[in-house]
């Protein structure tokens, strides 16, 4: 009985003591898993590639991306937003500076406050290229560059049409899945990620990641290859289809995350089966470290930023200088200034007569006469 | 509570200077800081003003204004401008950078129609319009231009990049500059325009961003996107240049101007119905001024008024202006009275219409339209109209045609009363085919109550296929002729430059009395140049192998193939069966 009273407050008091012991290892569980995914910062690169009003569906498809994507907390200077067509101001656009995601205009993704990069003309192969491996001219501004480092988780997501290994550019030029994984490769080699994410909604989406080397690359695709992406219903006011149907439920899914959610990736696999989809969606993991149930959606989509708090003072000297005073101050100046004559008619006529020499020496050839 | 505008103005800050801090940052080792003393900080202003003018066809014109003055230099060598308040930070880094003496910016959606309307406050032309002049310091104006269209397109989020030296002219007179200066070389001055650009809400987000309240107190609040563009007509600018501090003119002072002008519908936005307000305008009323603002003021046009239209609610303040050559009356709404906005805290201004009146036919007018057939020749025929009883007067007409049409300048004819007209001045500056685009520039003495046309004949290029656009079957457009002209003005112009002026009446310098300057854009042109089908070598690529494949490959065939007798393979059973015949020496089965 004794013996057995002893063993029964042996383990008592042995559970008693690993109990905190548990919690703690918990505790610092969750701590590691908060700084296990190791990027600082988050980007996003939004391409739509159609032009015209029937592709209306590929610019709602991106900016509803664009609008998850800045909801969850990515500011407008690190989204790259990428529309070759203008759909909100079309002139075919019932409802000018809108463009809607839901029929019966429920939802508009463009809304106020939108800042589109490259738009039109501009959203080319050769654009995207250098955008992702960042050798862009040198007097591009800054809101049109990738400023991406090697702590940098970027989202690429890509809308268009799409074929068997390619994703067709305004209708005139194509990318091959070849030449992304080589600009992915680059970006791999001039650490230019962290991690990355790939999502494209085009026919045959498969196709395009089926090449990629690089480490630390996840995909995701709206359909295998042989299939087509199809779009999700059209607006009788508008006239044509105003979403397809895996950014959709894409868009669904993003509205119910927030940025403190938990949701992991496996989730986001999960989007829009086969029974919604029509298509078959597909992903590529064997390239990514970590297991896709321990990332979050917000490492991608979103901005969670990771702080540390410290307890030390820091001292912040201040450089006031004195007051300048300014070289050539207003009293001292005596000349009067004026307005110049918007069209000084006989200045311009006696202007004739000397342009006239010179004109005949800049041209090769018989001065005009009249 | 506490300043909500200080916390602001930190977040407009930091999203003003977000586009070109760290490129200059970079660049400027030692940095310069000036103690803020309260002198040097109340030494820029801001006002702003909008003005409503209802328009005889039913539609109504509001033309908004945001003045930013600031009494300081970007270009004085040595002192670097560090401390911005109301200037955004983002366009005086600019000017400093790219020596910039006076910048013009416009994006328009839409054609002002003139003989319908009237003459605009501001005229712009469709689609972007940049013309800058630059300060004589500068060696390379050419390599400045091209970084400033670039970081503007930065700033404005708009494809300003396609500037480049195929669309830029130098205009020799027109575009003079319009802020105090006294050396005026053209070879400062850049010009050009982008007729196919668009404006949307992505273009007025940063536009917005700009301004000192932002659209969250004043005037901007009207600004929402979904109405400004459900319009006939819709134009924002931005337009800097050194002006006057005083009346004496002794010291110069920087001013940002942005301008926004938009003509609302009466049937896609009025729903058909002679009333407007301002919540049927902008699904906005007007609740305050902007707290940083030392005037706010809203101005309606009531020349016409009583016989043509009422307004409420009434107002004891009115005030008369003389612009573009017309004394007007208006009913001035001042936002900063806090009467002003009633019991109700905020303020819709409604105006009915009584009757249909008629509108007085604006003096200068102008047309433009290609004729010809087929896609090898065409005429581009400009039309001016002079629509004064007795006053002829001289415009400058500038035409800037991209090298792909090519000019036949000796079929240029310019009549009007169906007499030769010879202009007193040409400047005209051929094309390079791929470097530079045509630049034609004529001063054209108008008869009195004439039209003068301009006809000259062009062929069109035949591009090489990377030129092409994606869309190349829409056509190729031809930026808007720009006719500049001083009116005779049937009122005596108020030649005083004085503070108090309303900023509609002094954006334009008036050096004499009995004109006014004005600046009439033609419609753009779209020209089809011929197209080659795009899906040609695809089409050969395949016919060339097929035939190939066919031809080629059943000669060589021919050629080469030798045929042999094939013993075919017998079944199992029947080899066994031949085997045994052979030893027995029988004839085998086949």
């Amino acid at each position: 009985m004794d013996y057995y009273n002893l063993l029964t407050t042996c383990a008592f008091i042995h559970l008693l003591v690993s109990i905190p012991y548990a919690y703690s290892n918990y505790v610092e569980n969750k701590a590691g898993q908060f700084f296990s995914s190791g990027h600082t910062n988050n980007w996003a690169v939004l391409v739509c590639t159609s032009r015209f009003w029937f592709n209306y569906r590929h610019v709602a498809n991106t900016l509803s991306v664009y609008r998850s994507v800045k909801r969850l907390g990515i500011p407008d200077s690190h989204i790259v937003l990428m529309l070759a067509d203008d759909m909100a101001c079309n002139y075919r656009n019932p409802k000018p500076a809108t463009v809607f995601s839901h029929k019966n205009m429920e939802l508009n993704v463009y809304g106020d406050d939108v800042e589109v990069d490259y738009r039109g003309y501009e959203v080319t192969v050769e654009n995207f290229l250098r955008v992702l491996t960042g050798r862009l001219p040198p007097s591009t501004p800054r809101s049109k560059r990738l400023l991406s480092d090697d702590r940098s988780n970027i989202l690429i997501y890509l809308t268009g049409h799409g074929g068997n290994g390619f994703l067709k550019f305004q209708d005139s030029e194509e990318i091959s899945n070849m030449e992304l994984a080589d600009a992915f490769e680059q970006m791999w080699q001039k650490r230019r990620y962290n991690e990355l994410l790939f999502i494209i909604d085009t026919c045959q989406g498969a196709s395009m990641y089926e090449r990629f080397y690089s480490p630390n690359l996840m995909a995701l695709a709206s359909s295998q290859v042989g299939e087509d992406s199809l779009s999700h219903q059209p607006d009788l006011a508008i006239g044509v289809h105003l979403m397809d149907k895996y950014t959709f439920y894409l868009l669904e899914f993003l509205e119910e995350v927030h940025p403190a959610s938990q949701a992991n990736m496996n989730d986001l696999f999960k989007v829009c089966p086969q029974s919604q989809c029509v298509s078959t969606p597909g992903h590529r993991t064997d390239l990514f470290q970590r297991n896709p149930g321990s990332v979050l959606i917000t490492d991608f989509f979103g901005s969670v930023r990771k702080v540390e708090i410290t307890k030390d003072t820091i001292n912040l000297t201040s450089s006031l200088k004195p007051l300048i005073q300014r070289s050539g101050s207003g009293d001292m100046q005596i000349e009067s200034l004026t307005y110049v004559d918007q069209l000084p008619v006989a200045e311009i006529i006696h202007q004739n007569a000397i342009q006239g020499l010179s004109y005949s020496i800049m041209t090769e050839g018989t001065p005009v006469n009249f | 509570d506490s300043d909500p505008v200080g916390f602001d103005s930190l977040d407009l800050n930091e999203r003003r200077g977000r586009s070109t801090d760290a490129e200059l940052d970079r660049r400027d080792g030692t940095r310069t800081s000036e103690a803020l003393t309260p002198a040097a900080a109340a030494r820029d202003e801001f006002q702003e003003e909008l003005v409503i003018r209802p328009l005889h066809s039913g539609d109504i014109y509001a033309s908004f204004q945001f003045r930013t003055l600031w009494d300081t230099d970007f270009l004085q060598e040595g002192q670097k401008v560090s401390h911005y308040r109301l200037f955004p930070k983002s366009l005086g880094q600019v000017l400093s950078k790219f020596s910039v003496r006076e910048l013009h910016i416009s994006f328009t959606q839409g054609f002002w129609r003139t003989m319908q309307w009237g003459q605009p406050f501001i005229p712009s032309p469709p689609g972007a319009e940049l013309w800058v002049w630059f300060h004589d310091t500068v060696s390379d104006v050419d390599g400045n231009w091209k970084e400033l269209t670039n970081v503007l397109s930065g700033i404005f989020c708009a494809s300003l990049n396609f500037i480049d030296l195929t669309n830029t002219v130098q205009p020799s007179a027109s575009f003079k500059p319009l802020g105090l200066g006294n050396a005026t070389d053209h070879r400062f001055l850049r010009y050009a325009t982008l007729p196919r650009e668009i404006v949307c809400t992505e273009n007025l987000t940063p536009w917005k961003k700009l301004l000192p309240c932002g659209s969250k107190a004043g005037l901007a609040v009207l600004l929402k996107s979904e109405k400004l563009f459900h319009s006939s007509f819709h134009s924002q600018a931005v337009h800097i240049r050194p002006v006057c501090q005083d009346e004496q003119c002794t010291s110069k002072a920087w001013e940002l101007r942005q301008t926004l002008n938009v003509v609302f519908d009466l049937y896609t936005a009025g729903q058909g119905k002679k009333e407007w307000s301002l919540f049927k305008m902008f699904s906005r009323t007007l609740t305050e001024a902007c707290p940083l603002a030392t005037s706010s003021k809203v101005y309606v046009d009531i020349t016409d008024n009583p016989e043509l239209f009422e307004l409420s609610p009434a107002t004891p303040l009115l005030s008369q202006a003389v612009v573009l050559g017309d004394r007007r009356t208006y009913s001035v709404y001042d936002l900063s009275r806090a009467e002003t906005f009633g019991q109700l805290r905020s303020l819709n201004l409604l105006l009915r219409w009584k009757g249909d009146g008629e509108m007085l036919r604006p003096l200068l007018h102008a047309e433009r339209y290609v004729a010809g057939f087929g896609l090898q020749t065409g005429e581009i025929h400009t039309v001016i109209y002079n629509n004064h009883p007795y006053r002829a007067f001289p415009v400058l007409l500038m035409d800037s045609v991209p090298w792909y049409l090519q000019l036949y300048i000796h079929t240029l004819t310019v009549t009007s009363k169906s007499r030769d007209n010879k202009p007193s001045y040409i400047h005209y500056q051929p094309a390079k085919d791929r470097h530079r685009p045509h630049l034609l520039e004529m001063l054209i003495q108008l008869p009195p109550h004439s039209m003068t046309e301009v006809t000259v004949q062009f062929e069109r290029a035949l591009l090489k296929w990377t030129e092409y656009t994606p869309d190349p079957n829409h056509g190729f457009y031809v930026g808007s002729s720009v006719v500049s002209a001083l009116v005779p003005s049937m009122v005596a112009m108020n030649t005083n430059f004085t503070q108090d002026q309303p900023l509609f009446s002094s954006f334009v310098p008036v050096k004499e009395e009995s004109s006014y300057f004005v600046r009439v854009y033609t419609e753009p042109l779209l020209v089809n140049l011929p197209t080659p089908d795009f899906s040609m070598p695809y089409n050969v690529i395949c016919l060339t192998c097929t035939v190939v494949a066919v031809g080629y490959g059943s000669f060589y065939n021919l050629l080469t193939r030798t045929f042999q007798v094939d013993e075919p393979s017998l079944p199992l059973a029947k080899r066994l069966a031949n085997l045994i015949r052979r030893i027995r020496g029988v004839p085998l089965l086949t």
